[in-house]
This record gives C-alpha cells, sequence and structure tokens, in this order.
C-alpha cells in the first residue's frame, strides 16, 4: 500500500476512535433530569416538598424500569421523575418522604440516625423518631441525604409481604402500603448541593452501588439553593 | 581541560580572551554556582515556610521539610540546564563572527572529567535522596502513610487517641473506641496529640487524605490500613477522598478541626452521649467491616480488644468499655 493509502487508513480510524469518543461523552453528560422548581413561594414563606421513592420505577420513566427511583411532586401536583430540585436559599423547607420501598438492615447503622433535621427529628407515620434500628421491623430502604449540609433521614421501609405494594411509580396511598416521613431544615445560602441515597440499593450491582446509585435522576441528585 | 574549553579560542567578540583561551566551563560554573546559591537561599527563606502541607501536624512540617530539601536540590540541577543552554545559545550562537563549527574536530571529543563528575554527581544525588528518604519514613513514623494493619514505624507516645475512619460510597464516617465507640460524620481532633487513624472501607477503595494534616492512607474493604501523626497546631483541615470511587467521588470530603485538649474532651463527651441512643445500636467497635457484595447488609468482625491497643489509651477509662460492645 503506498504512503498516501496507509496515511488514509490510518486517518480514517482516527476519526472513528475520536467520533467515539465524543459520542461516549456527550451521551454520558447530556442527559440528565429537569430541574424541578419550588421557589413560587412569597419570600422567607416555607416550602413544601414532596417526594416519594419506589422499588422499580416502571415502564413511564425511561429505559430502566426495574430500577429503584426518587420521583418528586412539583408545584402542578404532577409526579416528576427528576432528582434535580430547585428551592430557595434561607427558607425552612418542609419535607414529606412516601416511602413505598421495603428494606433492610442498614450497612452502617449511622445512617439510622436523624441528623440535621429540626430537632433532629423526624414523624414517621406521625410518630417522632429520632434513630431507627434498622435491624428490627422492616429496616431501611433509603436514606435522604445532603452531607455536605450533615441531613440525613432514614426512610424505614414497608412491609415487603404486603399484598398491596407497589410495583409501579407514581404509587399512592392508601392504595398501596406506604411510611409517610417528614421531616424539616432550613436552607443554607445558593449553592449546589449534592444528595443521596446511602443504602446500597442498587441489587445487582457491585456492592449495590451501581446502576440506579450511580445514575443522577434515580437514588442520587441535586440540591440547586438560589437566592 | 574540556571539550566545552578546548573548542574555543580568542576571536569573536565577547570572549574573554585568557592565556588565548576562554574558560567557559570556569564562567558557566560561576554562573551556576551564584544563582543557585542565590535562588536557593531566596526560596528556603521566602517559600520555604508556605510550602504544602503546612505546619499543623509532625508529619506535615516533616513532609514541608523534606519538599523544600528536594527543592532546594532540584534548582540547581535546573538551572544548571538552563545555564548551559542560554551560554549557549548566547555564546556559540551562528550568528556570531568567528564561532568555529561546533561539529567535528576537538569539539566532539569526550571529556573524562565532564563524564566522570556527571556520573558522580548524579549517583550522590539519587543516593543520598534514597537515604534520605528512607531516614525521614523510619523516623517520621511512616511520615503520615498508611502502613497496613501492623505498622512497623509505631510513634513512642503511650497515650494515643485511636480514630476508626470509615469510608462509604460516598462518605467518611469517624468511630472514636475509646469513647464509647461513637460513630460520627464529624472530625475533631485534639492538639498536642498523638493520633492513630484506623482506616477502612465498607465496599470499594477510597483513600482517606487529610491534606493539611499530611495523612493519606487508602481504605480497603476488610482491611484495616493505619497512620499516625501528631497535632500542633489548631485550625481546619480538609479531608478528601483521593481515589475515584464513583460518581459521588468529587462530592467525598468533609472538614475536619484540630482544637484544644480541653475543648475536644468536651465535643467528644457530648458526642457520645448525643449518640448514645445510635451508637447501642452499632456493632461493636473492630478493625474491618465485612460487607455483603449483593445488598445492604454487612457486619463487623469484633476484636474483642478493650482497651483496643495498649498505647491507644486517649479518653480511655479503666473499668469502662472502649466501644458499645
Amino acid at each position: 500500500m503506498s504512503f498516501g493509502g496507509r496515511l488514509s487508513v490510518v486517518l480514517g480510524l482516527l476519526i472513528v476512535v475520536i467520533g467515539f469518543a465524543v459520542w461516549g461523552v456527550v451521551g454520558f453528560l447530556l442527559p440528565q433530569p429537569a430541574t424541578v422548581a419550588f421557589t413560587s413561594a412569597a419570600p422567607g414563606a416555607p416550602v413544601d416538598l414532596t417526594v416519594q421513592t419506589v422499588g422499580s420505577i416502571g415502564n413511564g420513566y425511561g429505559n430502566h424500569p426495574t430500577w429503584v427511583s426518587y420521583l418528586v411532586k412539583d408545584q402542578q401536583g404532577q409526579w416528576i421523575h427528576s432528582t434535580i430540585w430547585q428551592v430557595p436559599a434561607h427558607t425552612r423547607i418542609n419535607l414529606t418522604v412516601q416511602q413505598f420501598d421495603s428494606g433492610s438492615p442498614l450497612r452502617n447503622q449511622q445512617w439510622g440516625r436523624v441528623q440535621g433535621m429540626t430537632g433532629n427529628v423526624m414523624t414517621l407515620n406521625g410518630k417522632p423518631v429520632k434513630v431507627y434500628d434498622s435491624n428490627t421491623g422492616n429496616g431501611v430502604g433509603h436514606t435522604f441525604t445532603i452531607h455536605t449540609l450533615g441531613i440525613s433521614i432514614p426512610l424505614v421501609g414497608v412491609d415487603p409481604n404486603a399484598s398491596n405494594i407497589c410495583s409501579q411509580a407514581p404509587c399512592s396511598a392508601p392504595g398501596s402500603v406506604v411510611n409517610t416521613i417528614k421531616a424539616s431544615f432550613v436552607t443554607p445560602g445558593p449553592g449546589n448541593y449534592s444528595w443521596q441515597c446511602f443504602v446500597p440499593c442498587g441489587l445487582g450491582w457491585l456492592f449495590g452501588n451501581g446502576g440506579p446509585m450511580s445514575t443522577l435522576g434515580y437514588m442520587g441528585g441535586f440540591l440547586d439553593v438560589v437566592s | 581541560m574540556t571539550a566545552v574549553e578546548g573548542n574555543t579560542t580568542a576571536g569573536p567578540s565577547g570572549d574573554a580572551p585568557n592565556g588565548g583561551r576562554t574558560r567557559h566551563m570556569t564562567r558557566m560554573v560561576a554562573i551556576w554556582l551564584i544563582l543557585s546559591a542565590v535562588l536557593d537561599a531566596l526560596f528556603w527563606i521566602l517559600v520555604g515556610p508556605h510550602v504544602p502541607p503546612g505546619t499543623m501536624t509532625n508529619s506535615a512540617s516533616e513532609n514541608q521539610f523534606d519538599f523544600n530539601v528536594l527543592f532546594l536540590i532540584a534548582l540547581p540541577v535546573l538551572i544548571g540546564v538552563w545555564t548551559y543552554m542560554a551560554y549557549c545559545l548566547i555564546i556559540w550562537r551562528a550568528s556570531r563572527k568567528g564561532v568555529p563549527d561546533p561539529v567535528g574536530g576537538p569539539a566532539a571529543r569526550s571529556s573524562l572529567g565532564v563524564q566522570v563528575g556527571w556520573i558522580a554527581t548524579t549517583s550522590v544525588i539519587v543516593i543520598g535522596l534514597f537515604v534520605f528518604g528512607t531516614v525521614r519514613l523510619v523516623t517520621g513514623n511512616g511520615s503520615g502513610g498508611g502502613q497496613g494493619p501492623n505498622p512497623i514505624w509505631t510513634p513512642t507516645s503511650a497515650h494515643i487517641l485511636p480514630v476508626q475512619v470509615i469510608g462509604q460510597q460516598w462518605k467518611w464516617t469517624y468511630r472514636y473506641p475509646t469513647f464509647g465507640g461513637f460513630e460520627t460524620t464529624q472530625l475533631i481532633l485534639p492538639n498536642d496529640t498523638t493520633i492513630a487513624f484506623h482506616v477502612t472501607s465498607l465496599d470499594v477503595i477510597h483513600s482517606f487524605w487529610a491534606y493539611q494534616l499530611s495523612i493519606k492512607a487508602d481504605a480497603n474493604p476488610q482491611q484495616e490500613n493505619t497512620a499516625f501523626t501528631t497535632t500542633r497546631e489548631t485550625g481546619s483541615f480538609t479531608v478528601r477522598c483521593n481515589e475515584l470511587c464513583g460518581i459521588w467521588h468529587g462530592a467525598m470530603f468533609n472538614y475536619g478541626k484540630v482544637v484544644s485538649k480541653d475543648a475536644f474532651e468536651a465535643w467528644a463527651q457530648a458526642t457520645e452521649a448525643a449518640t448514645a441512643s445510635n451508637t447501642r445500636l452499632l456493632p461493636p467497635y473492630a478493625p474491618t467491616y465485612v460487607p455483603d457484595a449483593n445488598g445492604a447488609d454487612g457486619g463487623y468482625y469484633p476484636d474483642n480488644v478493650d482497651p483496643y491497643s495498649n498505647s491507644e489509651v486517649y479518653g480511655y477509662t479503666p473499668g469502662k468499655p472502649t466501644s458499645n460492645g
């Protein structure tokens, strides 16, 4: 083969490799859930933030119907598959979590303690809880943890043997068995604060931290605090 | 004497004749010597005290000193290369009239003196650094690095504070076995105290890097990695994970504090009391953790050693269990 021919082959292969690399990087970076805003309330007024956790997201929300996930209720009352939530700074957030998933003992009981919430307390189906023993009852299914803010609550699992356990999002009570967890916290100054679940709930992945635990939009996201 | 000196004669303007020969080597050595002495002194005085990781701990101070020594050695090497390069460009550039062709002839002959000098100098530097580094590693109790479960370079203090560092995707937590074994997300340390960090992981490989403390130890699941340091100054420090460990690796950091002993003991006792209801649910303190690779469960291997070691007794009260076990 002539020098020109060899050069053409090399350049062609190089272009293909670069193309794959660009495609991979763009594909990794671009898809991210939409930001759901909770900033329309009057300045200083508390913001109600309602989310739910489901054992499998189902067929209506993308390519991973079997993945565990969070959903958030927007200000119009619609359940949105997003984990990026925009809230005002220096504002009390009244968080309600509807936990439709089952649980297990925590890998680290440290995450069974309510931390950083107002009064370091949450309510579980109306009863105050400061520490939940994950080795009892139905265990803990997930946590909601903003570790840069020192905030964490355990999301106690529902009875896995219940006949009405929700299998597809969005879930709703009382049709499905649910644990309702409520807690409040005050947002800091503007910034982008990552949050995640600290239960390795990506079943089937090594140590349970792959899949939904490692994909934005499922078990982790950002609290986008704006002024 | 050398090829460098031998290839020139008085001639081109700018050359300083000396008995018919220009002593280029002498010139270059003089320039190199003066520049090295001045810049090394300036670095030592002006930059040295500010070189990371600072002086918050003994290992930080020692590492700062080591970095400064390395720089003081490296700078003359750099200056030597640059001096020779600049000298060549200025004195032997082709545009100068009367400069002999440097290729071939006596100018191309090797110089035994230069070769021996180069080999001897570089050998001394490399072997000297090997000896220096080894001595510093031994005398510095591992220089802040992880030494595995059975450290060979241990501090002499008989009153060491043990702190267990637990890496997990994606957060560090800390257990204080001599204060009831409580676990917290805060890393608070007493000043003027030798600390033994026992680093482990609940899942994948992390790396505990307390930058200003000059502590860095890999956190491996089912492995205990011990690193020592002694605090010297109060202040804040940064803890980061230094091993790419997943999507939130970049968020796996926190800030710790070195405080006075009184403040530390007040904090430790208050935290022990505040977390008591959760501490009783934790497994007994143990050096490693065995995660279940297929799910969320796991369990500790309690070692039933009380106190954890004969020297790691800071905060230990005789008769009181050192952990919740």
